[in-house]
């Protein structure tokens, strides 16, 4: 066993027992830690496939933004003392039953015998001055221009959807209505009341 | 030496783990969200290892996209999620059923 085996059987376990655990816990705080343990394991599986932009943009991207999401939406929500889940039990043999018959079908279309070392042999290694992610942007921005574009206005929709979804209107603070201000005519500004005019008083007080 | 069947087959596993948690959860939105991102994982691990056994770069390429995208879904969903709970009280999936006919 290489050392490179010794590092991938570690990591996939690690992020297998921490999958699981996203899906068993009951507590959703400590799913959300765990689902962060199984994106570093799988960042490091994918430095083993030498992809390190992605490994490292799993990192800061997923967990560093992503995941903190998650946590303060779970922690704002207090739903953190959820009971004990209702029908866990009762549902787990049959979606055990299922879900490990589909992930054998799986297996069995990917195993060994297709996607083994003699179908596809290890790839020739990259030579020394090699890097990543210049080879990912040489790519990306010429190519893939147009799509990154468009992954930039996806971003830009989900900021002005997000913020106009969770907005609240408050009401404590005075602002001008400009259309308002504009449209007023000077009838509603400005009364003007006819009186008599008061009679002369003679000031000496005589007759 | 590594095949590429080791690492597809970790990418399976975590895809059946994370629809055992669709599957299973009646109970939390929120742990309904964290499997969909378990699986979107899953699927660009995929990507990755028949992008480097393959010498193809555009798998990668096509990985940053998803991960565009999963990162915009994730704010959405839980924007969404946040008026739900204002709206609603409680984020549990059973109680969700107002469109039902």
């Amino acid at each position: 066993m290489t050392v490179l085996q010794l590092i991938f059987y570690a990591f996939s376990a690690v992020a297998i027992f921490s999958g699981l655990m996203v899906v068993g816990s009951s507590n959703p705080v400590r799913g959300a830690l765990f689902l962060v343990l199984s994106f570093f394991c799988m960042a490091g599986l994918w430095i083993l496939l030498q992809a390190e932009f992605l490994a490292l943009i799993l990192v800061l991207v997923y967990v560093g933004a992503v995941m903190t999401l998650f946590l303060f939406v779970v922690m704002m929500l207090s739903v953190n003392r959820v009971s004990v889940q209702e029908g866990f039990v009762r549902y787990l043999p049959v979606c055990a039953l299922i879900v490990l018959m589909i992930v054998g079908l799986m297996i069995m279309v990917v195993g060994p015998e297709r996607f083994g070392l003699t179908q596809i042999p290890m790839p020739a290694a990259f030579p020394a001055d090699y890097s990543n992610m210049v080879s990912l942007g040489e790519v990306l921005y010429t190519d893939y221009v147009f799509p990154f574009e468009v992954a930039a206005v996806i971003l830009l929709t989900a900021i002005i959807a997000a913020i106009s979804l969770t907005h609240r209107q408050s009401k404590k603070h005075k602002s001008q209505n400009i259309s308002k201000q504009i449209a007023v005519k000077a009838g509603d500004r400005l009364r003007i009341v006819k009186m008599p005019s008061e009679p002369k008083i003679n000031p000496t007080g005589g007759q | 030496m590594l095949s590429l069947s080791d690492f597809l087959i970790v990418a399976a596993i975590l895809f059946g783990i994370g629809m055992a948690g669709i599957i299973i959860n009646r109970k939390n939105i929120i742990t309904l969200l964290m499997s969909v991102e378990l699986i979107l994982l899953a699927v660009n691990t995929n990507f990755v290892a028949f992008s480097y056994y393959l010498h193809n770069i555009v798998g990668q390429v096509f990985v940053f996209f998803i991960l565009t995208v999963a990162a915009a879904e994730a704010a959405i969903g839980l924007a969404i999620m946040v008026v739900l709970f204002r709206r609603r009280g409680t984020i549990e999936v059973q109680e969700l059923d107002q469109l039902k006919g």
